[in-house]
């Protein structure tokens, strides 16, 4: 029997739809287990994406973000004239950019020479001790730094003076802060950041290096041609969302060690935030702030991963 | 396989000296903070390198240990650390499992709205406003239920259970096994590396929460054990001063003491997870 053209299209529709319910009450227990989720990532991510309106408005506590009035764009206009605004966009990017500089290739290196380390039991304690200050907070390891470059009985300072330097105020003195800043980050980071490119080698069928081996590659060789290529994609990959994590200057730890004395060259857009915030009360430029790094950071994100996916790299999506 | 020239075993020489002296000083900011906490007032530690403690007193322990701030400190972290990971696994574990199933109907969506959290926020001070608006400032529950979930986590359970082939599971199935008895008596048994990996990255930033203890805890009897810290780290030494001659470094040992207080416990636990790290990661992170 041939039915009509114009009727298959309506008998079709329902009965589709009957299949995909059948097919959503068929798995109702895996919507049950994704409840909890979808209510923690509703209220705390995407209400607080609806929240960051305040940016656009005069808000108070008391009228709530629906009934406070509409302001525009007046705090971002605000903000951009404030000199204060530029000046922690540009200390947050600096700080950024050092810390990519510096703490981008190390760990590449790093992974390298464990890589290259063949007693197992060396190269485990190695692993193990650079992997642990990853797992100490900010508060702990800005304790640590403050024992350690103490103008007052800090080991360093205590080298540099028999040396016979001058004590350097590395936590205070606003020419070494960034450097603190930056090389304490690296301490804590470095050995933790291997531990991706160690999964990427452990995958790395060792016959390659055998082979390579029995052709005569030395070392060198065999580091350019089989380790670098077996980890570009995840280099690749880091070093998109490092990019894309531009406008994040780490203000856990900054927060832990900055104090008036080195604002000038410390104080980033996490901090301001902070301070006209959560201190100020001006809840609107503080948000309007917020979104504006929030914003930047997506478009690098973006960009990076067109950047990448245009030079026929994989992207991260 | 090994290297036998001359330029081989000194590059290997070279290498494990480098990476022996990475670790030790990587190593040694703890170490000089332990040596320092166990120092007795008097000792002037501004002329050398503190390798080894010339005398050892427990008197910033003693005094240390008599706070109590500290206990109840203590206690808050160990409630969170606890609780807050067992809330996180739990969520984390079921969306994983039931994102990890291809024929979902509407799956995909969801892990895209998942990730996409991870590109794009409200921000630090909406944020604040959700949490206040629930009623949670001041309470334990806002050092648990905000930061319940991480997306890498998630994203890392997911990969791992996509990699588990299906047929384990299919006999089960068959047997009429729902799919909460799939997760619980097939797959999590079999995820053991990825799931001891997660459980300690969460405990551990639990135990570390630190900034959203200072946005939504004022309240000093529920102050973690960061808090506390932090505010002995600042404390103005003068309040150290009980009749020694040298104030500073009794509030020096006292911090440092302090320091080796709240990090032990993250030392002690973690070396025993490290060997699934690599396993529990391998397959969460280079295929995804």
């Amino acid at each position: 029997m041939v039915l009509p053209t114009r009727d298959v299209g309506y008998v079709r529709a329902p009965l589709r739809k009957r299949r995909l319910w059948k097919r959503m009450v068929a798995n109702r227990y895996l919507y049950i287990m994704l409840l909890p989720a979808a209510a923690y990532y509703v209220l705390f991510h995407y209400y607080p994406m609806y929240g960051a309106l305040i940016a656009f408005k005069e808000f108070s506590i008391t009228k709530g973000i629906l009934g406070s009035p509409w302001a525009g764009f007046k705090h971002f206009e605000y903000l951009f004239t404030l000199d204060k605004f530029w000046h922690v966009f540009w200390n947050t990017i600096i700080i950024s950019l050092y810390r990519l500089v510096f703490g981008f290739p190390l760990p590449l290196i790093m992974a390298i020479l464990l890589n290259e380390a063949r007693k197992l039991l060396f190269k485990r304690t190695v692993q193990t001790i650079v992997y642990l200050p990853h797992f100490i907070s900010w508060v702990i390891m800005g304790g640590l730094l403050m024992n350690l470059l103490s103008t007052d009985g800090g080991v360093v300072n205590n080298i540099v003076r028999s040396l016979g330097g001058e004590p350097i105020g590395f936590l205070t003195d606003d020419r070494y802060f960034r450097g603190t800043l930056v090389w304490s980050m690296i301490w804590k980071e470095f050995g933790w950041n291997t531990i991706i490119y160690m999964a990427a080698l452990a995958g790395v069928n060792p016959q390659l290096y055998e082979a390579a081996y029995m052709d005569g590659a030395n070392r060198a060789r065999r580091i350019w041609h089989i380790t670098l290529p077996s980890i570009r994609g995840t280099i690749i990959i880091l070093l998109i969302l490092r990019i894309g994590g531009l406008m994040e200057a780490g203000f856990e730890q900054i927060f832990v060690l900055y104090h008036e004395g080195v604002y000038n060259v410390a104080d980033i857009i996490d901090t301001y935030v902070y301070r006209i915030g959560l201190t100020e009360g001006r809840f609107s430029l503080a948000a309007a702030v917020g979104l504006f790094k929030s914003a930047i950071n997506f478009i690098l994100l973006i960009a990076a991963n067109r950047l990448s996916r245009m030079m026929g790299e994989q992207g991260i999506y | 396989m090994s290297y036998s020239g001359f330029g081989g075993k000194l590059f290997d020489v070279l290498n494990y000296v480098l990476l022996a002296v990475i670790a030790v000083l990587t190593l040694y900011p703890f170490w000089d903070s332990l040596i320092i906490s166990m120092t007795p007032l008097n000792e002037n530690l501004s002329t050398n390198v503190h390798l080894f403690p010339r005398s050892i007193t427990l008197e910033a322990y003693r005094y240390l240990l008599n706070l109590d701030q500290l206990w109840s400190s203590y206690m808050v972290s160990i409630f969170v650390t606890v609780a807050g990971t067992i809330i996180s696994m739990t969520a984390t574990t079921l969306a994983a499992y039931a994102l990890s199933k291809k024929e979902l109907p509407g799956g995909r969506v969801v892990m895209f709205a998942i990730v996409f959290t991870m590109m794009f926020g409200g921000g630090i001070i909406p944020n604040f406003l959700v949490v206040k608006q629930l009623g949670m400032l001041n309470t334990v529950w806002a050092m648990m239920i905000p930061t319940a979930i991480q997306t890498y986590n998630l994203i890392l359970m997911r990969s791992f259970f996509v990699s588990i082939p299906e047929s384990l599971e299919e006999s089960a199935k068959i047997d009429g096994c729902n799919d909460f008895g799939l997760l619980f008596r097939i797959v999590v048994p079999l995820s053991m590396p990825a799931i001891a990996t997660v459980s300690l990255f969460y405990a551990v930033s639990k135990w570390n929460e630190f900034f959203t203890a200072v946005m939504y805890i004022t309240d000093k009897d529920l102050w973690p054990l960061q808090l506390f810290l932090r505010s002995m780290l600042l404390e103005n030494e003068a309040a150290f001063q009980s009749g020694g001659d040298s104030p500073f470094l009794l509030g020096q040992s006292i911090k440092m003491a302090t320091i080796m207080v709240s990090a032990i416990p993250v030392m002690m636990i973690y070396p025993f997870f490290q060997r699934y790290f690599v396993q529990g990661i391998t397959l969460g992170a280079v295929k995804e």
